[in-house]
């Protein structure tokens, strides 16, 4: 049956009629009725339930707001006991509920100006936090490296083998296929000087000293950073990481250290590989469109490019390593319970390893370029 | 009452297997319109697997699962999603969705499933939450700053978010207080008498089996080992069940429970 509310007026005193099934899916069009209505009727209207249908959770709330404690205590005697109880209990549950009032807004100019003071504020939190840990992870392994009894091996081992060789593949077909971009790029314009074999030393030198380890570092933030603080996150999300320190343990040592270690030992490692896969890719578009055999290829590395620009490049990824597990792993920390938070401290993760990685690059090319190594 | 009961689940012949480990084994179960129905069953039992396998989150190995006569499984997706709408669920540890308010959480449903608009959903959500006795300084809040006991609270007023026909409770009075729990019971069956309510109710709290139970099942070996009132399963002759209703906590609930009925 259709549901409504009406105001009988014709009589005296009036008679506000309930009739139909107040059910949740009639709410809107009852709800609008019955806001109506409460202006309308005054202290001596008698409600009448008796052609009251079936009811619900929904629709009780819907009564009690419309009619109030007194008049419901007088008028649901006719109603069955199910529905009076139900009622009875809607009506002690809202009587003391309202929504609370939401704040009002602050204007559009202030907002904006606090956001710009609270991402400043927080930039500078966060580089405090981040050089913070980086100290205490710093003398943790300072402590631990004394005591070798104490070396937690498994962790290191099974955190190399997720980080390191687990991501080998991908970081030897990357480089391999920007070696040959580099070197088509060389060639391209090399060749207009008559120097195509100096696209050998362009793909030597630039995967030497920069590519091999910044594309390394670059795909280890965005999938090894990301893991660290999606694992780290989740397990503070749940506990874990109290339960660690209540059991007095020490998560820094038993979660961080490792990781830490493990991406100090895969990073210059999968460095390597990058170095090893750019020159190769380099070697085989030389070999196949500019001439250039792969014999040729290996002489002119050998008495091109010294050794010191291998050093160059390789001497940069413990530090790229470091601040990368050092980032992936306080982020970890930082979430706080939801999932949302999760995600946000993920993506926070990855955007700061990737930014600290190049401008630690760009200085660093500074800093060599300066003592001409 | 027995010959006219309208089961509103029928579970026939189910299987569960992990593996090689078997949780059921040719298990069968009703839930009857309007009854609140205990399953009761120790530790590792299947008794989340079983509530699983019902609201179809988990297809069984074998056996099927009747729900207001129709099979779960065999209906498309829009059939599926009309029949869910009519359960409630109440996850073991909430479940609340975690980047939600409260309010928000409850809301969700009516907005997507009785197209409220969104004022009239929050004022809505706001009564279930009053409902489901939460305190008023809660419903903006997420639910990681709740306290177990509430995140409980606002589980069940999303369950009761459309007014469902099954509500499905897991271990709904784990970790409230003794004085919150009885309200808890209490609000449950103020609910199934006023809504026609059929209960489907996961526990471990003996307090809950004397006060509100219909019928009990005992979940033990594999298989439904007994189903009935709770007096007939109590005399039941097996150990496990003998130990659960005889132990010392037991007793002391069976006792509450008389003298509680006395004073009323």
């Amino acid at each position: 049956m259709e549901p409504s509310a009406t105001l009988d007026t014709r009589q005296h005193p009036a008679r506000l009629l309930i009739a139909g099934d107040w059910t949740l899916a009639h709410y809107t069009s009852l709800k609008r009725d019955s806001e109506r209505l409460r202006d309308q009727y005054d202290a001596d209207t008698i409600a009448d339930l008796s052609k009251l249908g079936r009811l619900d959770t929904a629709g009780a709330s819907l009564l009690a707001e419309l009619l109030g404690a007194e008049r419901l205590s007088h008028c649901t005697d006719e109603l069955p006991e199910a529905s009076r109880a139900l009622l009875k209990t809607v009506y002690g549950s809202v009587q003391d509920y309202c929504i609370p009032i939401k704040e009002a807004e602050q204007p559009v100019l202030l907002q904006l100006l606090a956001r710009i003071g609270c991402a400043v504020d927080t930039l500078w939190q966060d580089t405090r936090q981040l050089l913070g840990f980086v100290g205490l992870i710093l003398a943790t392994l300072a402590t631990r490296l004394l005591q070798p009894h104490k070396w937690r091996v498994t962790p290191v081992v099974a955190h190399i083998e997720q980080t390191g060789l687990d991501a080998a593949p991908i970081v030897a077909l990357l480089t391999f296929l920007v070696g040959a971009v580099v070197a088509f790029l060389g060639a391209t314009v090399l060749a207009d000087f008559g120097a195509t074999v100096f696209t050998v030393d362009l793909v030597a030198f630039s995967f030497l000293r920069e590519f091999a380890v910044l594309l390394t570092a670059i795909l280890m933030a965005g999938r090894t950073a990301s893991a660290f603080t999606a694992q780290l996150g989740s397990m503070k999300a749940n506990e874990e990481i109290d339960a660690i320190r209540t059991l007095g343990l020490n998560p820094i040592e038993l979660l961080v250290v490792p990781r830490v270690l493990a991406l100090l030992i895969a990073l210059p490692l999968l460095t390597f590989v990058a170095m090893v896969c750019g020159i190769v890719g380099g070697a085989v578009v030389c070999a196949l469109s500019l001439d250039i055999p792969p014999a040729m290829f290996l002489s002119l590395l050998q008495s091109d490019i010294g050794v010191q620009h291998f050093l160059v490049g390789l001497l940069k990824a413990p530090f790229f390593a470091f601040l990368i597990a050092a980032i992936g792993c306080l982020e970890g920390f930082k979430v706080s319970g939801s999932a949302e938070s999760v995600g946000a401290h993920t993506t926070s993760a990855v955007v700061q390893s990737i930014f600290v990685v190049i401008v630690l690059d760009a200085v660093a090319a500074l800093f060599f370029m300066e003592m001409g190594w | 009452m027995s010959g006219t009961r309208e089961a509103v689940i029928e579970a026939r012949g189910l299987c569960n297997r992990f593996g090689s480990q078997s949780v059921h084994e040719n298990l069968d179960l009703d839930l009857y319109r309007g009854e609140i129905l205990a399953v009761v069953g120790g530790s590792g039992s299947g008794k989340s697997v079983l509530l699983r396998s019902i609201v179809g989150l988990r297809r069984p190995n074998e056996g099927r699962v009747k729900v207001f006569g129709q099979d779960l499984a065999t209906l498309n997706d829009d059939q599926r999603s009309q029949v869910e709408r009519r359960f409630g669920v109440l996850f073991q540890k909430g479940a609340l969705f975690s980047s939600l308010t409260v309010t928000e959480n409850v809301a969700l449903p009516l907005i997507e499933h009785a197209g409220l608009s969104r004022a009239d959903a929050e004022h809505l959500a706001g009564v279930k939450l009053a409902l489901a006795g939460l305190p008023i300084s809660a419903a903006d809040k997420y639910p990681a700053s709740l306290s177990g006991g509430m995140i409980k609270r606002a589980a069940l007023a999303r369950a009761l978010a459309l007014d469902p026909d099954i509500l499905f409770l897991d271990e709904p009075t784990a970790g409230l207080d003794p004085i919150g729990a009885a309200a808890f019971d209490q609000l449950i069956l103020t609910l199934r008498d006023a809504l026609g309510l059929s209960v489907f109710l996961i526990t471990h709290d003996l307090d809950t089996l004397y006060t509100i139970t219909d019928r009990v099942a005992v979940l033990s070996q594999k298989r439904v080992l007994v189903a009935g009132p709770l007096a007939e399963v109590e005399r039941t002759d097996d150990p496990w069940i003998h130990e659960y209703f005889h132990g010392p906590r037991g007793r002391a609930a069976e006792q509450a429970a008389a003298s509680a009925g006395q004073e009323h």
